[in-house]
């Protein structure tokens, strides 16, 4: 579920951290692409609950289906692959990550960068929030016949996170998940080595976080949903708890700073966006086939994202969680409890209206994909919600992941306008207009 | 005087509203979009200009010539009658101007003579019964220029084709060409020459109105003299990117009907409007600002596109739907909305022995049936609801939702007016007023 756009966006005006991250996304695919070659052996896992830290404790190379869905949207091949995947038979409504992935495997299944991906030797599934997940490598193990782990993350209904929870959670990780782990990578599970990386993952946290809440500052320096989505690709990807995401996140945070003294606006496609006029919470995923397109509606209206909720579906960390090296494996259990799309609906809703308010933005924006469930149910009474709370008007699009065919630019052009009008007017005539 | 212009863009139609100081509006113009928006719009501005300086006669003769008293509605119909048919002589010269140059000698080897005889010979008729069109007692199932001249041309150059043994295609052919031309010229600007020949006209020979010539004649030119400033206008709809005006001129149409809607009945909370190729739910406070909206997304099923699809289908013209669907005995189950599949359902049902009013009968339920639920994701109806939009004038449409609103949420005012289809110019003319205000 979450994204490293990089690869499609060859004229983006480049910060030292975008070529980093570009650099990074580029070794994280000729990493895969060769491992059989390194003798390496590869485990697919999820973005959402990804125990990265725990992986690499056993050598094994990290593949993410789901950026491979993302890379192939912002490639535009994912169309393709969408429908190669219905014609094996997979209906319209599925989510549509997986009938690219399909589709791509079923297509020759070749990575960014030309080679062939590896198939994996482990599927390693350790969020369950997400039902299609547990089909997603249903499929691929059938595909592959081999090991697969189903790590359970108990959803927190109640909205708070219990003993036995992380009991259960933690047993799962000691009788399941390890000795999985060690039988199929032939290396013996070390937890100091475990320890290290978690420090390392909590520094390079602690960054990110300075960087997202930087959407505070008037204007804001960044754009934490489009922009922001570039900014989680290292660590929401394979390089959460290594020194290259603790160097990224500290060069981001340095032109961050740079960007808050200068009082300058976030760096878009076509170089340092104008004015700031619109400041918005944005809720669900964004469009990949139509990125940039999409991005452009935004800033070319003077609208920056402050603060998203899809930045947080590979961790939420705003409210003090970091990986904790003095308790590694619980603290692995509370990252995957922790997840977005794992927190309760009145938690979610909680969590937007803050953002509306301590990022003083002018109101709430839903895109609402049309194959992803775990985020889109409950969206229109989060809306009405977080409206009434907050004062500030909401509004509602429709786009998808990766299915090209579920983007109408005029459709969804007509509609941000509208919402941006909308605040506007809202503006101009305050809470109890006076305008008629 | 000053003038504020609002202009729809639908996809369908495009309409416009002038409105003066005091918000009252003086004219409504309306014209096929004719995929050329920016023609749409001259011709939209220059029929709110006529139906202005219409408004304008009413209020000097009102005041002028009293005596006129009920029979004033007759006078100005006829004036505007007379207008019509100059209009549509000129555009019908323009038409056979254009048919004309089609008509060269590489395109039809040997026969150009006969087909510009042939020519000259259709729109000669055409002339001759162009009074009988515009008469005060006719009847007409379309008030633009295309529908008119285009289904006459049709019936009469059949007949001439056939005398002058050319081939009747032929003929379909050169018109086919012609008319989308003649409908990207920009209209012609001689408004008040025509309304004093009508006015002459009306003079000379209509039934005595009983005021004295020269009273009504300085009545009607000292309308026509009023000079109006466009003090500034807006547009809106899906035209209104391509509009040849800045960003400071554009206005969403949510808000646009948003607007609209509380202009007509200032009470209105929620608005639903089916368009052409939308349908949409919107709240507005107290002062007509939206607070929410929904509308459809990727697919126009249950808009008024669909409605266009079946009465093509049934041969049937679209405001003959309505009222066939309230002969309706029985409703018959439509799930099917899509505008593409609206033949092939609409051919099933029929196949099955279904009655034609039966089977729109439940046509008309399933498309309110899909306006509820974008309503209520809108936020739901509150107290009053408005109802826009050119399927606001089905009797069969209305009185379903009707029903529903009924059952899903009780007593609410439903506000329906007759030039509902202006809303969103209505709209779009406020905020120009309030662009110069200063306001919004």
């Amino acid at each position: 579920m979450n994204a490293t756009p990089s690869t499609a966006q060859t004229d983006v005006a480049k910060d030292d951290s975008m070529l980093k991250q570009k650099a990074m996304m580029a070794n994280h695919f000729d990493r895969l692409t060769s491992a059989r070659e390194q003798n390496r052996k590869v485990c697919s896992t999820f973005v959402p609950g990804n125990l990265n830290e725990l992986i690499m404790c056993f050598d094994l190379v990290n593949n993410l289906p789901e950026v491979n869905a993302i890379q192939s949207g912002l490639r535009k091949k994912s169309g393709l692959f969408v429908m190669e995947a219905e014609k094996h038979g997979h209906s319209e409504d599925v989510c549509t990550y997986v009938k690219s992935d399909i589709g791509m495997m079923a297509k020759g299944n070749i990575a960014p960068n030309g080679k062939m991906f590896p198939d994996p030797d482990v599927l390693m599934l350790s969020y369950t929030g997400c039902f299609t997940f547990m089909k997603w490598f249903e499929l691929l193990r059938e595909q592959f016949k081999c090991e697969t782990i189903m790590f359970h993350t108990p959803y927190e209904g109640d909205g708070k996170i219990t003993k036995n929870m992380m009991d259960y959670m933690v047993r799962q990780l000691k009788e399941e998940v390890i000795p999985t782990l060690e039988r199929v990578s032939g290396v013996k599970f070390d937890i100091d080595r475990l320890r290290e990386h978690l420090t390392a993952s909590a520094k390079a946290e602690d960054d990110l976080v300075y960087v997202l809440q930087s959407a505070k500052h008037k204007p804001s320096p960044i754009d934490a949903y489009f922009g922001g989505i570039y900014y989680i690709g290292p660590i929401f990807g394979a390089y959460r708890g290594t020194q290259d995401a603790i160097d990224y996140y500290r060069m981001l945070r340095a032109e961050v700073d740079e960007r808050i003294k200068a009082g300058a606006g976030p760096v878009t496609p076509d170089g340092p966006m104008g004015e700031e006029k619109y400041r918005l919470v944005v809720e669900g995923p964004p469009n990949y086939t139509s990125f940039r397109d999409f991005w452009k509606m935004f800033y070319e209206e003077g609208a920056v994202v402050v603060a998203s909720s899809y930045t947080k579906v590979g961790g939420v960390y705003d409210f003090g969680f970091r990986h904790d090296p003095q308790n590694p494996l619980e603290s692995l259990c509370e990252y995957c409890l922790r997840v977005y799309t794992n927190m309760n609906l009145p938690q979610r809703v909680d969590m937007l209206e803050n953002y509306v308010n301590e990022y003083q933005a002018d109101g709430l924006l839903i895109n609402s994909i049309k194959s992803c469930n775990s985020f889109s149910a409950g969206q229109l009474l989060i809306m009405r919600e977080v409206e009434k709370r907050t004062g500030k008007p909401a509004a509602f699009i429709e786009t998808d992941l990766v299915d090209p065919r579920y983007f109408s630019p005029a459709n969804v052009k007509n509609r941000l306008e509208s919402y941006f009008q909308m605040v506007d007017q809202k503006r101009t005539t305050g809470a109890k207009g006076v305008a008629a | 005087m000053k003038s504020y212009i609002g202009i729809d863009l639908g996809s369908t139609t495009t309409k416009a509203v002038l409105m003066d100081d005091n918000q009252e509006i003086l004219g409504r113009g309306i014209t096929n979009s004719r995929s050329n928006y920016d023609t749409a719009t001259r011709v939209a501005k220059l029929e709110a200009m006529v139906d202005t300086r219409l408004t304008l006669c009413r209020r000097n003769l009102k005041e002028q010539a009293p005596q006129l008293e009920e029979r004033l509605d007759d006078f100005l119909y006829r004036l505007e009658l007379g207008f019509r048919l100059e209009q549509f002589i000129e555009q019908l010269g323009d038409l056979e101007q254009t048919c004309l140059e089609h008509v060269t000698d590489d395109r039809f080897p040997g026969k150009e003579k006969v087909v510009r005889d042939v020519l000259g010979a259709v729109f000669s008729d055409l002339r001759d019964e162009a009074p009988g069109i515009y008469a005060p007692d006719a009847k007409r199932r379309s008030d633009f220029f295309r529908d008119i001249a285009g289904s006459r041309y049709l019936a009469i150059s059949e007949a001439r084709a056939k005398e002058a043994d050319l081939s009747y295609d032929l003929l379909l052919n050169v018109y086919d060409k012609s008319i989308i031309e003649v409908e990207n010229h920009p209209p012609s600007e001689d408004m008040s020459g025509k309304f004093i020949r009508s006015l002459g006209k009306l003079i000379d020979n209509a039934p005595d109105f009983g005021v004295r010539q020269e009273t009504v004649e300085k009545a009607v030119r000292d309308a026509l003299d009023v000079e109006i400033e466009e003090s500034y206008l807006v547009g809106t709809g899906y035209g209104r990117v391509t509009l040849p005006f800045s960003k400071e001129h554009i206005r969403s149409e949510i808000l646009c009907h948003g607007l609209g809607a509380h202009m007509m009945y200032p009470k209105t909370r929620t608005v639903l409007d089916i368009g052409g190729q939308d349908t949409k739910g919107i709240q507005v406070d107290e002062d007509g600002i939206v607070e929410n909206f929904q509308m459809n997304d990727r697919c126009a099923a249950g808009c008024g596109r669909y409605l266009g699809y079946i009465a093509d289908e049934m041969k049937m013209g679209l405001h003959e739907l309505g009222p066939m669907a309230m002969k309706a005995t029985r409703k018959v189950r439509i799930n099917s909305t899509c505008t593409v599949f609206a033949g092939a359902e609409l051919r099933d049902r029929l196949a099955l022995g279904e009655k034609r009013e039966d089977i729109l009968a439940g046509l008309h339920r399933s498309i309110v049936l899909r306006a509820m639920s974008i309503i209520s994701r809108s936020g739901g109806i509150k107290d009053q609801f408005t109802f826009t939009g050119g399927v606001a004038k089905n009797e069969a449409a209305v009185k379903e939702l009707k029903k529903l609103i009924a059952e899903n949420y009780g007593e609410v005012t439903i506000n329906i007016d007759p030039e509902s289809i202006y809303t969103g110019a209505l709209g779009a003319a406020t905020f120009a007023r309030r662009a110069v205000e200063g306001q919004a």
